[in-house]
């Protein structure tokens, strides 16, 4: 399949190498597109589970992006919001259990949130305005862009409130203990939801103060 | 009536969707700039997830949960269905929405007009599959206990996204430093929403 492209389309032309930096920036699912908040700020207290879920996300948006990109001209308009959701909702079911099996206590921490993937609308966003209108290889690519771009803001939110809320990075203590000895504390209102809005918040200020044409009018 | 009344407070203030799960915040941040739109909008949700919370608990004590087939056959009291739970709670909501968007318009036309658009945006709303969900981890014992749950969260999404879209409305008189206008200080003003409501966490019921 792949080999008939090249012939039309080099594999990573600047079109769609564009399709798997934007996303990353000017073309953010969390901070740009305003897709995936609910995730986004539920798992992010600890850098572990995030990228457990980041990655789970990557996943499911790369096959499904593929899966519905193969069927789009046999998918009936009227119908297509049931089918895209089967599609997910079958891929979630597949990661949830894969996850149970080998990562049995951060699939305990992140609870509701893996179902929660399905209803998660970068999916579904990247299905409509995508997968639904694209050939296979550059909804593949937006997939993993998208899921991508999603990841770094999790891992940047969550790398925050985990250094500064419990003095640790992936579980392992940074910051010394001589820091505690002259009256260093931990903030423990780091970990606690509210933080993980005000960070998003403060993200989105510094990427629109560098990327002026993204200022909303109100 | 007593735990009943316990389970609704805790799930509008304590456990409330917005504010302690971020549930349903695609929605909550883009149908949040007018205070009418907003109302509509939480109306409905408090609707679908009084109705579908219920079904799903149904669906789960009867069909999902390790051994709840044994009504059909003891046979089956070793048969564990709830991998299938994500697929079958997302049918059952997609379907009810279609049922009540049907239900509404044929009965009541005011309210489908001014519910209109937002029934079918609901289906995708991660605040009525979530409700499903926490109701499956949390284990309700009744019936009862999983409607009062739902109303309960609805009640506490719709004043979660009445509050902001209140506040959004004066915030435009407001001097907002100019990368921080729209998205950016929605969340900052929605963390501090969220730690108003932390308050909230104190209380014993």
């Amino acid at each position: 399949m792949s080999t008939v492209k090249q012939e039309r389309e080099p594999l990573f032309s600047a079109k769609n190498r564009k399709l798997l930096t934007n996303p990353l920036n000017i073309d953010n699912p969390i901070t740009v597109q305003v897709l995936g908040i609910c995730s986004a700020l539920a798992v992010t207290a600890k850098i572990k589970p995030a990228f457990v879920m980041a990655l789970s996300v990557i996943v499911v948006t790369t096959f499904a992006n593929l899966i519905i990109s193969v069927m789009r001209n046999g998918i009936p308009p009227r119908i297509r919001i049931i089918v895209q959701l089967v599609v997910i909702a079958s891929l979630v079911i597949l990661v949830d259990q894969v996850l149970k099996a080998f990562v049995y206590d951060v699939s305990k921490q992140l609870s509701v949130f893996v179902g929660l993937i399905i209803t998660n609308c970068i999916i579904m966003g990247r299905l409509e305005a995508f997968a639904m209108g694209n050939k296979p290889w550059p909804s593949i690519l937006d997939g993993v862009g998208n899921g991508l771009g999603y990841g770094v803001i999790l891992l940047i939110v969550a790398f925050v409130r985990e250094l500064f809320g419990s003095g640790t990075i992936w579980g392992f203590h940074v910051i010394p203990e001589a820091f505690y000895e002259i009256g260093y504390k931990n903030n423990g209102f780091m970990i606690l939801p509210p933080m993980a809005l005000i960070i998003v918040g403060i993200i989105i200020w510094i990427q629109r103060s560098r990327n002026p044409e993204l200022i909303e009018e109100n | 009536m007593q735990e009943l009344f316990n389970i609704f407070v805790k799930s509008i203030f304590v456990d409330n969707m917005v504010f302690a799960y971020f549930l349903g915040m695609c929605s909550y941040l883009a149908v949040s700039k007018t205070v009418n739109t907003s109302v509509g909008l939480g109306l409905a949700v408090i609707f679908v997830l009084g109705i579908t919370v219920p079904v799903d608990y149904l669906l789960n004590d009867y069909i999902l949960k390790p051994g709840a087939l044994v009504w059909l056959d003891p046979e089956f009291a070793d048969v564990d269905l709830s991998f299938l739970s994500f697929i079958l709670f997302i049918a059952i909501i997609a379907s009810m929405v279609q049922l009540v968007e049907m239900v509404v318009e044929k009965f009541s036309p005011a309210l489908y007009s001014s519910l209109g658009i937002f029934l079918p945006l609901i289906a995708v709303n991660c605040a009525i599959l979530g409700g499903s969900l926490f109701m499956q981890e949390r284990e309700y014992q009744s019936l009862a206990q999983a409607t009062s749950f739902g109303l309960g969260s609805g009640v506490g999404w719709f004043l979660a996204i009445v509050g902001i879209a209140a506040i959004r409305e004066k915030i435009r008189y407001s001097n907002v430093p100019g990368p921080l206008r729209g998205l950016g200080i929605t969340f900052i003003i929605t963390g501090l929403m969220g730690i108003a409501f932390m308050s909230f966490l104190g209380i014993k019921l």
